[in-house]
């Protein structure tokens, strides 16, 4: 770990002054994927911004028709709420180890955008509102690439809304190692229509319109028979080819289908 | 019957300090004025080095000291060392290329020390290392085993021509070659055994430490064998005399074969902690672990049977190449070849082996025993074999083996590959096995699984370890370097207590429970009486530590050895005391008795008496204190037959072992919850092989990519099954306790019967290690 400038901000507006004060600052929220980066030396910010103390960014507030979430509301906080819908909770649930769900949180793991990572597709799954302290960003615009999101220079997440759909359920196949999503499919059936979100398979996470044509025509397990998924842009690596992710997305999406119902 | 001895599944002693954080390990051990090291690695695979600028280092807050490769050949430090002298052939021995602590001509392999930087704090090192420049000119590299000795290969040594370091062979090739020409039948596979990382829990540590009053070194170092350490650094590297040198391996958290080696680092440690006279300390991150530790496993191979019409071995042959490493370690070349060739026949017949073994260097860290260290090599290749040649004989993998088995009644039995074999009862072990798994209902299992869409199979393995290393005299004749004997000091207190010094070393065995258990089984002082001590060569006298299950088979009997001396000499001290002739004292169950009569002294009365002499007899010495040294007379040999079940999803390749049974012949066992610990944890590490572990290169880059866990698959509980552990113990006639060890049986058996359970569900000839969810699902894909 390179030395670095710890600060706690009290407020986003603290927050903001903080990382603009500094010459090459970062902000940390729960710190699961900062701080192994900086005890490798992978990154090296001269200030990074501690999020932990700013009251009111935690918490689950649901409403008649969408659930919202507070950027730093940990992954075991979601995991067990009742307030929470249970295809949401799983995704929570599933991610990372026991110690990770404890201390990471929403906002970071999206801020991250993971390629590999669980909540974005959530996000994007369900069609959720990202919030930050500059305005409220669509999920299909807020996931741009390989870690990279919509947010701009100062800009902080402070809450997700996540609205109810009828059926929903996230299913993923494990790295085997790393326990992240080799390729996790998250399908959603709500009232204006299906969709379905990959993760694990591409430079980030996708929508699926094959998969969402499929099943807006037929909400079935069988509809999904005989899909195949181009193998282009996919990812390959030692762990999954490009053809076995494709064939991963078709087995992972009918299974999603029946846990969903 | 004495409590608490042989046979007793006793809680180990060790653990309450364990499972209380209060285990002392290398990373726990701060000296006054302590500095810290971190070594600069190439991060490229194969490189000429031009030059390196340490003065930017030099200066940077913090920085004590910066050192190459110069600085210690200038101090006369020799090089890493090979113990190995392999005779290959045309009786050309091995090639061993020099290696320096710190490289200076050229970098080999990602990873490969350049320079050490000594700090005040660890990240002012890593600062300093930062400000190193080094010139490097990029050279082509080869990391394959297979293609280590194409034409046109990057050369790595200069003493190496075509990366070859060693071509071994082993066996009668005209008459294999005769055997097959005129066989009924041949089976052949192809097979690559797959290159593992051991990953010990703790990953390697030092720190190195001079008194300029004494001119003494002493040096803390995560080490399976210290008084090895202390020879090898003292003998081959100059660092110090050994009675100038003392090497301690306090608590070490797994060692797997990895921690047997002297290293770079260790060198490092002690030798700069003389030269700036202040201590230093070294402790590898797990990314440092998984670049410089010795790596285990990784041959290319084909292996064919030649059968009669019946089924019965005729001939195998087999051809392999061994991956060394950029470097050869201490035992490296012997252990692709004696290790490995030795144990070719298993439990067979065969009458005739021929194996040619090529050793290659690559640009890859250096590859040395790992847990089983050959002979999971040669077991897996046997054992696959042994079940295409069933699938070729249209036989059941069971009656092939019977078939095949060398029978109890022909003990000892010659092996066509030097080993003689002096017990076992293979088809004992393989009926007991079968009845416990519940083979004849495979077929019933089967069809349930099919009617949930799973594809079930079920495998066999059947194997047989050379352990209890070694006689000395035979590893000598082979080209070891050293003697493989073990040593043991049996001590009394005055007050009764036992203190027992073993040359051997225990990172995770449980000798401090099983080798007190024998000293109370012995001489009958309770086991909370009988401390344990090891791991620094102050203490104890010299031993040649732990591998190669030989710290039971080999220290256990040197241990009861010097029981022994102890209780012949408290004979002649109990006969004066009680005032009876040495011939009529008896010793049992922890007193001296004189036969036929109550008249009796405990062994605590008589070791006390030996240190308060006043009474005592004429030319016996004071004190009760014995030492026994102990060469066996042969190897010991574990044996056993395991039987892995599984379901296949064919949806996507995904499988789980639904049951896993297992039947070991490991002779007496002295502690039988600490064996099925070892039978569990070397299962893991087989499973572990067999469908997660591969350490990967990058063919043109030469760069590690599974170069942590994100990558490299270690198994997890998840992962395993509830093992179903069992015994069919015979005894050995060379061990004098009827032990034979049991800490790398599983690691040697699994993968074999991992993957002829996944062949057997699949209906295929072969897939190669790891079988990962993707190889399976293609597989699966191929065979409809």
């Amino acid at each position: 770990m390179y030395d670095f400038n710890y600060h706690t901000a009290s407020s986003l507006d603290d927050a903001v002054a903080k990382l603009g004060a500094a010459e090459d600052g970062t902000v940390m929220a729960g710190g699961q994927t900062l701080i192994p980066v900086l005890k490798q030396r992978l990154a090296n910010p001269t200030d990074v911004v501690d999020l932990s103390g700013i009251a009111g960014l935690s918490g689950i507030s649901a409403s008649g028709d969408s659930v919202t979430i507070g950027a730093m509301t940990r992954h075991a906080d979601v995991a067990n709420s009742s307030d929470v819908p249970a295809a949401l909770c799983a995704v929570a649930e599933g991610i990372g180890d026991a110690q990770v769900r404890n201390l990471g949180t929403l906002g970071g793991s999206i801020a991250n955008n993971d390629p590999a990572a669980d909540y974005p597709a959530a996000l994007l799954g369900l069609g959720a509102t990202i919030t930050t302290n500059q305005r409220d960003i669509a999920a299909d615009d807020f996931f741009t690439g390989l870690f990279e999101t919509a947010l701009n220079e100062g800009e902080i997440i402070k809450s997700v809304t996540f609205p109810n759909a009828t059926k929903a359920a996230y299913v993923k196949f494990p790295n085997p190692a790393s326990r992240y999503a080799l390729v996790g499919v998250f399908v959603a059936q709500a009232a204006d229509g299906v969709r379905v979100a990959v993760t694990g398979a591409t430079d980030c996470v996708r929508r699926g319109p094959k998969l969402e044509a499929a099943l807006s025509a037929n909400w079935s397990v069988d509809a999904l028979d005989g899909i195949t998924i181009p193998t282009e842009n996919l990812n390959s690596d030692i762990h999954a080819s490009a053809e076995y992710r494709a064939h991963l997305i078709v087995v992972m999406a009918k299974r999603a289908v029946a846990a969903a119902g | 019957m004495v409590e608490n001895g042989i046979g007793a599944s006793l809680r180990r002693k060790e653990d309450n300090r364990f499972l209380t954080g209060k285990g002392n390990y290398t990373d726990d051990i701060n000296r006054p004025g302590q500095t810290h090291a971190y070594l600069l690695r190439s991060p490229h695979a194969h490189a000429t080095i031009n030059s390196i600028e340490i003065a930017a280092a030099k200066s940077a807050p913090g920085v004590v000291a910066v050192f190459v490769g110069q600085d210690l050949v200038a101090d006369a430090v020799g090089g890493l060392v090979c113990g190995a002298s392999v005779t290959g052939k045309g009786g050309e021995v091995n090639k061993a290329p020099p290696r320096n602590v710190l490289t200076m001509d050229k970098a080999r392999f990602v990873g490969d020390p350049i320079a050490v930087v000594i700090a005040e704090t660890l990240a002012q090192a890593k600062d300093g290392a930062e400000l190193i420049a080094v010139d490097y000119t990029e050279l082509p590299s080869v990391v394959s085993t297979s293609g280590a000795d194409a034409p046109g290969a990057p050369q790595l040594h200069e003493e190496c021509p075509d990366n070859v370091a060693l071509d071994w062979e082993l066996g009668d090739k005209a008459a294999v070659d005769a055997a097959f020409a005129s066989a009924a039948k041949t089976a052949s596979v192809d097979l690559i055994n797959n290159r593992m990382v051991t990953n010990p829990m703790e990953p390697r540590a030092a720190v190195g430490e001079y008194n300029s009053g004494t001119d003494e070194i002493t040096l803390y170092v995560t080490s399976q064998n210290p008084h090895v350490h202390r020879l090898v650094m003292s003998a081959f590297m100059n660092i110090a005399p050994e009675h100038k040198f003392r090497v301690v391996a306090p608590d070490v958290g797994g060692g797997f074969g990895s921690k047997i080696f002297t290293y770079n680092e260790e060198a490092i440690c002690a030798w700069a902690a003389k030269k700036i006279n202040r201590p230093v300390k070294w402790t590898a991150d797990r990314s440092e672990a998984f670049l410089s530790d010795a790596h285990g496993r990784d041959h290319v191979t084909t292996a064919e049977m030649a059968l009669d019409a019946d089924g019965k071995f005729l001939a195998m042959r087999v051809s392999s190449k061994g991956n060394m490493g950029a470097y050869l370690q201490l035992f490296s070349v012997s252990i692709p070849t004696l290790f490995h060739g030795f144990l070719l026949a298993g439990q067979y017949t065969t009458p005739v082996i021929y194996l040619e073994m090529r050793c290659v260097m690559t640009n890859t860290a250096p590859v040395d025993a790992a847990r089983g260290a050959g002979r999971p090599e040669a077991t897996y290749l046997l054992e696959r074999l042994v079940d295409v040649s069933a699938l070729e004989m249209g036989l059941d993998p069971a009656e092939i083996r019977r078939r095949n088995f060398i029978k109890a009644e022909q003990m000892p039995y010659q092996t066509p590959v030097v080993q003689c074999y002096d017990s076992g009862d293979y088809d004992a072990s393989l009926d007991k096995v079968l009845a416990n798994a519940d083979y004849d209902g495979f077929a019933a299992r089967k069809a349930e699984a099919k009617g949930r869409g799973k594809l079930r199979g079920i495998g066999l393995s059947a194997y047989i370890e050379a352990c209890g290393v070694a006689p000395s005299a035979a590893v000598g004749s082979l080209g070891v370097g050293v003697g493989l004997w073990e040593s043991a000091q049996v001590r009394f207190n005055p007050t009764g207590g036992v203190t027992v010094f073993t040359g051997t070393h225990s990172h995770g065995q449980g000798h401090e429970t099983a080798f007190a258990q024998l000293v109370t089984e012995r001489l009958g002082v309770p086991v909370e009486n009988v401390e344990v001590v090891h791991g620094d060569t102050d203490k104890g006298q010299f031993g040649m530590g732990t591998y190669g299950s030989r710290s039971l088979p080999v220290g256990g009997v040197a241990i009861v050895n010097a029981c022994d001396k102890i209780i012949a000499k408290g004979k002649k001290i109990a006969a004066h005391t009680l005032e009876a002739s040495e011939d009529d004292i008896e010793f049992g169950e922890g007193n001296f008795t004189v036969a036929g009569t109550d008249k009796t002294m405990s062994i605590a009365e008589v070791a006390f008496t030996a240190y308060v002499p006043h009474n005592y007899p004429e030319g016996v010495e004071p004190g009760l204190d014995e030492i026994a040294f102990f060469d066996p007379l042969n190897f010991s040999f574990p044996a056993g037959a395991h039987v892995c079940e599984i379901e296949i999803d064919p949806d996507t390749g995904t499988l789980e072992i639904v049951n896993y049974t297992a039947v070991d012949d490991f002779g007496v066992l002295v502690n039988p919850m600490i064996v099925e610990g070892q039978v569990h944890g070397g299962l893991a590490h087989g499973i572990g092989q067999a469908l997660l572990e591969g350490c990967v290169y990058d063919d043109d880059s030469g760069q590690l990519i599974t170069g942590s866990f994100q990558d490299y698959c270690m198994p997890r509980a998840d992962n395993l099954p509830s093992f179903n552990v069992d015994y069919a113990p015979t005894v050995p006639i060379h061990n004098p306790l009827g032990v034979k060890g049991c800490g790398e049986a599983g690691a040697i058996a699994a993968p074999p019967a991992v993957i002829n359970a996944i062949v057997n569900a699949l209906g295929i000839k072969h897939l190669d290690m790891p079988a990962t969810a993707e190889k399976v699902w293609r597989a699966a894909q191929a065979a409809g």
